[in-house]
């Protein structure tokens, strides 16, 4: 195709482009406009019949836990098949350390920025913690603190090394709490048909509004998810880790 | 309110131009992570605090670090291949 004809054939297909863009654009309803009746209603009813504070939390964890477990059941398997697409192959085989007691540790770190980094671990497990635990009450809740954790090791391995954080994670712990985790999610959902008639339905007191132990389940549902990100997140780092800094081909 | 909307609707536009415009995957790792903290100041600007949180961590921490760590194994490999060059049986180190 000689340069006129593509030039052509861009302009024809860029206005055109632009004329459905405005055309679109213009029937759009005004900035901030919002028609969402579920929302509007389980923003009325949401401290009343469950007792928690942060709305998003209650809709992902009880009025629609189902979808959660959905979710989560996309990480885990997704981690899963990243574990097994980087297992260490027939044609690799792990780097021994140039001497005894070789971190991977980073060229060029200083010395101050290392210890910044390990000062920040121990406020950073402790929000993640409190993002898991307060996730009925505030924003938050189980995706976000899991994440916040798995960071909290990944500081460890930016500050001090690799080979720390392997020992601070060691693989079976990591994978005990991704699995662990998925399943916790799936046995209180058990739990609901047992003891409430139907699967993921609320079977504890809701306690009072507000309070760190209240809404329920959800609490629950929210440390079990907890647990299974961290613990992806940690896999999943470990895993991209040994291939950059250990496997080699040979 | 309005206003902060409104500058980082536009911030984020440039970013996102900025991102496609970064050639060097590298720079783009960083680019894409303030482009991703822009956005979380987006969402917790239009009250959306819970997503602005999952943005937070995926989209300036997980996802930075997958790119870099990945980039690293590129790099790795070729320098594997380098040796292999230039030892003289053809053997890795």
């Amino acid at each position: 195709m000689s340069e006129r004809a593509r030039l052509g054939l861009f302009l024809g297909a860029a206005t055109g482009m632009a004329v459905l863009l405005a055309w679109g654009m213009a029937g759009l309803p005004a900035f901030g406009a919002f028609h969402g009746a579920y929302a509007l209603l389980i923003d009325h009813v949401v401290v009343a019949q469950r007792h928690a504070t942060d709305a998003v939390t209650a809709v992902n964890f009880d009025y629609r836990g189902l979808d959660t477990l959905g979710e989560e059941f996309i990480l885990f398997t997704s981690v899963v098949g990243l574990a097994v697409l980087l297992r260490e192959q027939r044609s690799e085989r792990e780097r021994p350390p140039a001497r005894a007691g070789e971190e991977h540790r980073f060229q060029g770190a200083s010395c101050a920025l290392r210890t910044l980094t390990l000062l920040l671990v121990g406020p950073l497990v402790v929000l993640a913690l409190y993002v898991d635990s307060h996730g009925a009450l505030t924003p938050g809740g189980g995706f976000q603190g899991g994440v916040l954790g798995a960071a909290a090791l990944l500081l460890v391995f930016l500050g001090g090394g690799y080979l720390t954080m392997r020992r601070l994670s060691p693989h079976r712990l990591v994978e005990l709490a991704e699995a662990g985790g998925a399943a916790g999610y799936g046995l209180i959902g058990v739990g609901g048909i047992v003891f409430a008639g139907a699967f993921l339905k609320n079977f504890l007191g809701y306690g009072t509004a507000g309070e760190l132990i209240s809404a329920g389940t959800i609490p629950l549902l929210s440390m079990a998810v907890a647990a299974e990100v961290s613990g992806a997140f940690v896999l999943l780092w470990s895993e991209f880790l040994d291939q950059a800094l250990i496997v080699r081909r040979g | 309110m309005r206003e902060l909307q409104a500058a980082l609707f536009a911030l984020l536009a440039l970013g996102g131009l900025a991102v496609v415009l970064t050639r060097d995957p590298l720079r783009q790792a960083l680019v894409v992570g303030v482009y991703g903290l822009l956005l979380a100041l987006l969402f917790f600007a239009l009250q959306a605090p819970d997503v602005a949180l999952s943005q937070i961590v995926v989209c300036t921490v997980a996802v930075p670090v997958m790119i870099l760590l990945a980039l690293a194994k590129i790099h790795g490999g070729e320098h594997d291949e380098e040796d292999r060059k230039s030892s003289p049986e053809g053997e890795p180190r």
